[in-house]
């Protein structure tokens, strides 16, 4: 079926991304996003440990010729850090693709929307492709879109929180008025989560702990592949409505009792 | 003469280039990303660009990171 996730000028056949943090180790790592058929991983931008240059590297484990490596500001506060750490992303990688999120505190990690807007405009400018991290407020959303975001990525919950989608009423306005890619970003826990947001219309959901954090993360890895799978395909089939009472699968007749 | 390299108050050599401090350090310089005083340093300059007194020097490279 051609059914592809679409960002920027770029296709891909999956709508599964994942983030390749708090994992046991980079075996694991590994095994995990290739178990996910995810094709875009989030990476963290990090100093290098000086007196050990012949550790391991997540690149020696994840491919970056076979993932598209999506470079992110976790852990950013300021519109500086970010556009800083993201600059250095391209230098290192030379991908223009960037996964934009500054914070505001860090019990919550709830997103910070001024930083981030002068953050996006900054990089845009300056040539990035920029994926952004945001609250699930409609006219914001829209307004990353306009200023030129080429998706937008809305939290269903708190990062690492697994609730789920908190809030399905917001995500499906956004999802309505959007014209660029619609993913939902932290906060899902299990399969169903994944499955929910997809069905509400999400073009792809992003998630790392639902899977490191599970007691068997290449299982739910696993899990997460088919529920994004299986959510898409509800969607696109269309689901039945709703209603107050029975309908009777059978027919009434040719009844003998 | 001093530097600060990755937060680290470093003693390099005079005239230093980044080539030379990565291959110091034993970095292959495309596994990694530099940054001198704020400013990424581009590939293309590791061999010219000599560091100065001073020099504030990040060097960084992917690490396993997501939505947490």
């Amino acid at each position: 079926m051609d059914d592809q996730l679409k960002v920027a000028d770029m296709t891909f056949n999956s709508r599964l991304l994942v983030g390749t943090g708090k994992y046991k180790d980079f075996e694991e790592t590994a095994l995990a996003i290739e178990t996910s058929g995810a094709q875009i991983v989030t990476v963290a931008v990090r100093r290098v440990n000086v007196s050990d240059p012949k550790a391991p590297m997540l690149t020696d484990f994840v491919d970056p010729k076979k993932y598209t490596y999506l470079p992110n500001t976790a852990g950013c506060f300021t519109a500086e850090d970010a556009v800083r750490t993201l600059r250095l992303a391209r230098e290192a990688g030379g991908w223009d693709l960037v996964k934009l999120e500054v914070l505001s505190d860090p019990k919550y990690l709830w997103p910070n929307n001024p930083e981030t807007l002068k953050a996006a405009e900054l990089l845009i400018k300056d040539g990035f492709k920029v994926m952004v991290y945001t609250t699930d407020d409609p006219y914001l959303c829209k307004l990353y879109e306009e200023m030129g975001c080429v998706a937008v990525m809305p939290l269903a919950a708190p990062i690492g929180s697994g609730l789920g989608v908190c809030n399905p009423y917001t995500i499906r306005i956004i999802i309505e008025q959007a014209s660029v890619p619609i993913l939902v970003d932290a906060g899902v826990g299990t399969a169903s989560d994944a499955a929910i947001a997809m069905e509400l219309g999400c073009d792809g959901v992003l998630m790392n702990t639902a899977i490191a954090g599970a007691k068997d993360p290449i299982r739910m890895a696993r899990a997460m592949k088919l529920a994004v799978e299986a959510g898409r395909d509800a969607f696109l089939a269309g689901r039945m409505e709703k209603k107050l009472y029975a309908t009777a699968s059978s027919p009434i007749d040719g009844k003998f009792f | 003469m001093q530097i600060k390299l990755n937060g680290e108050s470093t003693e390099i050599p005079e005239k230093t280039t980044i080539s030379q401090l990565l291959t110091q350090l034993q970095f292959t310089p495309d596994r990694v990303a530099v940054e001198r005083n704020l400013e990424v340093a581009p590939r293309e300059s590791y061999n010219t660009t000599e560091l100065g007194e001073g020099d504030q020097i990040e060097i960084v490279h992917f690490i396993g990171g997501g939505a947490r």
